[in-house]
């Protein structure tokens, strides 16, 4: 049975879709990915299935029980990374951790006991007494992070929960969402980070205008959408139709941007041979989810 | 309309608990500002001021002092206090991901409102005492009073918080409905004096009949139309916190 299931979930704003009728499910102990550029409707949907906005149509079920009569249930088993950071401004660093941890009524001593230990898990020990507006961006993110932890949720939602951070903090934050789902915590994992969603997630589902494009893994993606290589051409401009000629002509899989034409599914070297000539630059390299996302997405911006 | 639960008390912990990490910014607003106002226009403009039946004028108003610092505190926690919590701060965003709901986070932010008048009604009470301007053992009532009177004026407050759409609409808020309270309610002097038209008006403002019920309080003075005030004051606050309710739950969860 899927952890999390949603039927024909819609969200209605004045005059936007912002979901439009999305199947989804969820399996226990994966970590799912939502892919999509700005106003795909991620966070919409995030927040439907974290019970903090009422759905305009459909019905979601978490851990089989029907969102609607169970949200308190439901929202007990859940950690929410938030987006939007919204740690209380009136509490040091500890104080946000125990006073969360009585919203969830975990008893005072286990919940100081938790608390040290997720501040050592994102190493923010030493900042406990601390207020929130001397920590950095990165500490707040950790922080919100380590918060998302104390009821010892089942599943943990994550908004874009490595955005504006170091590398190091990245791969802190990877280190652990990786330790935390061989744990056995499911993960529902919204990002615009495509290598976070390729090193973390088992299942990416890519959305666009409120609707899922395309489910599956991040490598069974790549190969369906883009193959395993990619090779990026700059041409002259005097010479861009006659390759584009070649190119249809060859039967190739191509996309024509602004700077460059990209070629996917390449069989075999000699697909491109002969074309070398008209090219100023020719650069081979492996596809990624990002190639994926562009082709499903488009390349100009949506907002 | 959804009820709230006990679960309204983490937020009420949380309010408390900022509340004595921060009290000593917020005392000059409500032991100082009271007390000055308490010898100012009792001691200094009373001086002035004879009243009919020989009361001497600072005990006239005390009562009446109790009663709207106790508004004040509320309406001030539950509008610029709880308006930055919800918009500024994104507090009641990230409640409302726990068990707790939008009506609990509500009712926990009506109900510490109320904690606040009852903090606020029953030190200027004890001040009061201690000039000796108190002279019923029904007094002890009072912070009862205050703390019901709280929570209708935290309704109120919060009622309006739901449906504003910036911090300086409160500017209204306050000087259209609060300050006229203040000024209107029989706690400076008898409504007797206005014209019919003012008078009616001042029974509709939800001060009124605290100020009537504080005072017979403090002066063991009762009437049966006294009565008919704590009918008024349980009646408007189960309307507006009922409203709030549902107003609070509009605005949070889009």
């Amino acid at each position: 049975m899927p952890i999390i299931k949603t039927k024909n979930l819609t969200k209605k704003f004045k005059d936007l879709l912002a979901v439009d009728g999305i199947d989804l499910e969820v399996e226990e102990g994966e970590c799912f990915g939502l892919l999509g550029p700005n106003g795909a409707g991620k966070t919409s949907l995030i927040r439907m299935i974290t019970a903090v906005s009422p759905p305009s149509k459909g019905d979601i079920w978490v851990l089989g029980n029907d969102l609607q009569t169970h949200s308190r249930q439901v929202k007990a088993v859940l950690g929410v990374v938030p987006q939007v950071d919204n740690l209380d401004e009136d509490l040091t660093v500890l104080q946000n951790l125990m006073t969360f941890a009585r919203y969830f009524n975990i008893p005072k001593d286990e919940a100081y006991r938790r608390s040290m230990e997720v501040l050592h898990l994102f190493e923010l020990e030493n900042k406990r007494n601390g207020h929130i507006r001397e920590l950095s961006g990165g500490m707040k993110r950790r922080l919100l992070l380590a918060r998302g932890l104390i009821n010892l949720p089942k599943i943990l939602v994550l908004d874009e929960p490595t955005i504006g951070l170091d590398p190091q903090a990245k791969y802190l934050v990877w280190h652990k969402l990786t330790e935390l789902k061989s744990q056995g915590v499911t993960q529902l994992l919204c990002t615009q980070n495509m290598e976070e969603a390729t090193t973390l997630c088992d299942r990416v589902a890519i959305m666009h205008h409120g609707k899922i494009l395309s489910l599956d893994s991040p490598q069974e993606l790549i190969s369906r959408y883009v193959g395993n290589e990619v090779w990026e051409i700059e041409v002259n401009p005097e010479d861009r139709d006659t390759i584009i000629k070649e190119l249809e002509s060859r039967g190739l899989d191509f996309e024509d941007a602004v700077d460059k034409i990209y070629v996917f599914h390449i069989e075999s070297d000699d697909s491109l041979a002969g074309l070398m000539d008209f090219t100023s630059r020719l650069r081979r390299r492996s596809a990624t989810l990002e190639d994926v996302f562009f082709r499903l997405t488009g390349r100009s911006l949506l907002e | 309309m959804r009820p709230f639960s006990w679960r309204f008390i983490r937020v009420w912990q949380r309010n408390r608990d900022v509340f004595f990490r921060l009290w000593h910014s917020e005392a000059p607003g409500f032991i100082a500002e009271p007390i000055i106002i308490l010898l100012a226009m009792g001691v200094g403009l009373g001086a002035y001021i004879g009243l009919v039946d020989g009361q001497k004028y600072i005990e006239f108003i005390a009562p009446g002092i109790i009663a709207s610092y106790a508004m004040f505190s509320a309406s001030f926690e539950c509008t610029y206090g709880s308006f930055v919590r919800m918009e500024y701060q994104k507090t009641y965003d990230a409640i409302i991901a726990t068990p707790l709901n939008v009506e609990d986070v509500t009712a926990g932010e009506i109900f510490w409102g109320a904690t606040r008048s009852l903090m606020t009604g029953t030190i200027i009470l004890v001040i009061a005492a201690a000039f000796q301007l108190v002279h019923s053992p029904w007094a002890v009532l009072i912070p009862a009073v205050s703390f019901l009177e709280g929570i209708m004026f935290a309704a109120i407050a919060i009622l309006f918080t739901s449906i504003v759409p910036a911090i300086y609409s409160f500017n209204y808020f306050f000087t259209l409905f609060i300050t006229p309270m203040f000024f209107f309610s029989g706690v400076f002097f008898p409504l007797s004096s206005f014209p019919q038209i003012v008078q009616t008006l001042s029974w509709i403002a939800p001060l009124t009949p605290v100020v009537h019920l504080t005072r017979a309080l403090i002066n063991g003075e009762f009437h049966p139309y006294l009565l008919g005030a704590l009918a008024l004051i349980i009646t408007l606050t189960a309307l507006f916190f009922s409203l709030s309710l549902i107003t609070m739950r509009r605005r949070l969860t889009v």
